[in-house]
């Protein structure tokens, strides 16, 4: 319940966005604040993985990846020819399978956005284990370069394969009815409706995993990323928790791939980049790494003002220089220069190095 | 409680314990001592499971530690402080004791509460300071926490490695009747110490290692009188 009422003023802030967007005809901004909102779910994801349990990953693009681009070939590819096989005559028996038309008129049967997005997510989740089981027993630099590697992996197949549109990716993905009169889509008159599915999306996720951080496992994180011989000696299960946590924060991420997918109505191998795994890790390096609310609030700012165009053609430029300025100036975390000014708050490296000595 | 037999372990190749056999009962303080790469840390850790026995066995209440992993072993009640104490830096005290608990947590919130205020009363400057980074606190401070950490699993056996690695003599002393207190309380302890005098002192039974094997045993009063032992490893030598 304590959990539930520190998200209450946030939730004031979302409803007063809106309203003062739409007061002042400046609703076009609540676009950005939906896919900022999609991007910044992957970035909290990211931040108990990395601020928490101590473990990089530069390939989390990867996995929301895996999420859009499922979903988006999944909903488009037309299945009409295949109506004969046994296979797709079985999944529409199930209900799996909707039809529709396409722009000529022509006739379309596709997957269901929930099975596909269903399906996207269970196979993130998969890779995600396949992955983490040897390469979360590497440390440091050496777990960034593998998780980069997949990262590319999945960034080249996307380009490579036609089946995923090679560099044009996938356009005209369907719109998601999440329920009844609750569709994700990305057109002007829904754009009220999106931007709150996507915060209530990401509500909910803050609120799972402010849960998980105060919890038992949160514990165990954090005594991980502080030594995990020690972390061992305590009978905290170093291998198990790492894989756990690296698995929902991959589904944190293709989540948020899936449901942007749908919103933008297409996807594009962009998304798969390297960069933008780069960037991720920068927003939670800004937000001060173990905090859970500057990854939040540092996503949805970046994102929004990226998005906007703000940062122009110097967009990845931009990016790269934070990174730098704040590891230089503020390693934990833009919040953290606020909260030293307000008190002398004891500096993690300082304690580090008092440790050792 | 603890009973190991024929145990050979050690890094690659390179064989820090070779046919080490001891054993330990309930309620007494066992002392390993030995000089600098004796092998004394890594009896511990094979005990401990962070590394890996090549031959021999290691019976712990009946059960074989060297088939399980190392953090299955807090489990069993075989719990290790490691050395240089290795608190959660970024963690308060409190979260720290806690984290201790891990294994416990199918006992409830009231059972660890108890643990806690026993570790208070036993360490009442954790008390104090439980609010407090762990990073935060002296060297002495830390060491009582990573005690009262491991003792928060409720355990059947601590190991202690290198209590005493840099700390006062002033707090040595006090880390040690501690120690004492524990085993009164009808603890049972496995300590690893490189100030054999003060180790001896308080021990009921040691074990000499030098360089990966036993070369002596017995109490630790005939340990102290042993004039190969003071020769070597007390820096007393008698001149006749």
């Amino acid at each position: 319940m304590k959990r539930f009422i520190v998200l209450l003023p946030l939730l004031a802030v979302v409803v007063l966005v809106q309203l003062l967007s739409t007061w002042t005809g400046t609703q076009f901004y609540l676009t950005q604040m939906t896919m900022a909102a999609y991007y910044s779910l992957l970035i909290i994801g990211l931040c108990v993985l990395m601020g928490y349990a101590g473990q990089i990953s530069l390939g989390h693009a990867g996995f929301f990846a895996i999420g859009g681009y499922l979903s988006a070939a999944l909903t488009t590819h037309n299945l009409v020819a295949f109506k004969g096989v046994a296979v797709v005559r079985l999944l529409e028996g199930c209900a799996l399978l909707q039809a529709g038309k396409d722009l000529y008129g022509g006739e379309l049967l596709v997957v269901t956005p929930w099975a596909a997005a269903i399906l996207a997510v269970l196979v993130a989740a998969a890779v995600a284990v396949v992955i983490g089981i040897p390469v979360l027993k590497l440390k440091g630099h050496y777990l960034a370069m593998a998780t980069l590697g997949f990262g590319i992996i999945i960034y080249r197949l996307a380009l490579a394969s036609a089946w995923l549109g090679e560099a044009d990716g996938i356009s005209g993905v369907p719109p998601f009815v999440l329920l009844p009169g609750l569709v994700v889509r990305g057109d002007s008159a829904g754009r009220v409706q999106n931007y709150y599915i996507a915060w209530g999306v990401l509500l909910v996720g803050l609120f799972l995993l402010l849960n998980l951080i105060g919890s038992r496992v949160g514990r165990a994180l954090r005594s991980i990323h502080g030594s995990e011989e020690a972390a061992d000696a305590m009978g905290v299960n170093c291998a198990r928790f790492k894989l756990q946590t690296f698995v929902l924060s991959a589904v944190f991420a293709a989540i948020a791939g899936v449901l942007l997918t749908h919103f933008n109505g297409g996807i594009g191998p962009s998304e798969a980049g390297v960069m933008k795994s780069v960037r991720y890790v920068a927003i939670v390096a800004v937000g001060g790494m173990a905090h859970l609310w500057g990854a939040l609030i540092m996503g949805v700012l970046l994102n929004f003002l990226s998005l906007r165009g703000v940062f122009g053609t110097y967009d990845d430029a931009v990016f790269g220089f934070i990174l730098i300025v704040i590891m230089l100036f503020a390693p934990n975390g833009i919040l953290s220069l606020l909260a030293s000014r307000k008190k002398r708050k004891a500096n993690p490296q300082k304690i580090a190095a008092n440790q050792e000595r | 409680m603890l009973k190991i037999r024929n145990l050979e372990s050690g890094y690659g190749k390179i064989k820090a314990i070779k046919h080490v056999s001891m054993h330990v009962e309930t309620g007494e303080i066992v002392t390993i001592i030995g000089a600098n790469g004796a092998g004394k840390t890594t009896l511990l850790a094979t005990i401990a499971g962070l590394v890996k026995a090549t031959s021999g066995e290691i019976l712990f209440g009946g059960e074989n530690l060297c088939a399980l992993s190392a953090e299955r072993i807090p489990f069993l009640g075989c719990v290790m402080v490691p050395e240089g104490r290795q608190v959660f830096a970024t963690m308060s005290v409190e979260e720290n004791l806690i984290l201790g608990a891990h294994v416990l947590h199918k006992e409830g919130k009231q059972v660890v509460e108890g643990l806690l205020e026993r570790q208070y009363t036993l360490f009442p400057v954790l008390r104090e300071r439980k609010g407090q980074l762990a990073g935060t606190l002296s060297g002495g401070e830390q060491q009582m926490l990573a005690m009262g950490r491991a003792l928060m699993s409720r355990p059947r056996m601590v190991m202690m490695d290198e209590p005493s690695t840099g700390l006062a003599p002033l707090i040595v002393k006090e880390i040690f009747q501690i120690i004492v207190r524990l085993r009164d309380e009808g603890n049972t302890v496995l300590l690893v110490e490189q100030n054999a005098k003060a180790a001896l002192a308080i021990a009921d039974r040691g074990y000499v290692l030098e360089t990966g094997k036993v070369i002596v045993q017995g109490p630790a009063a005939d340990l102290l009188g042993n004039q190969d032992v003071q020769r070597a490893y007390l820096g007393r030598e008698k001149i006749d």
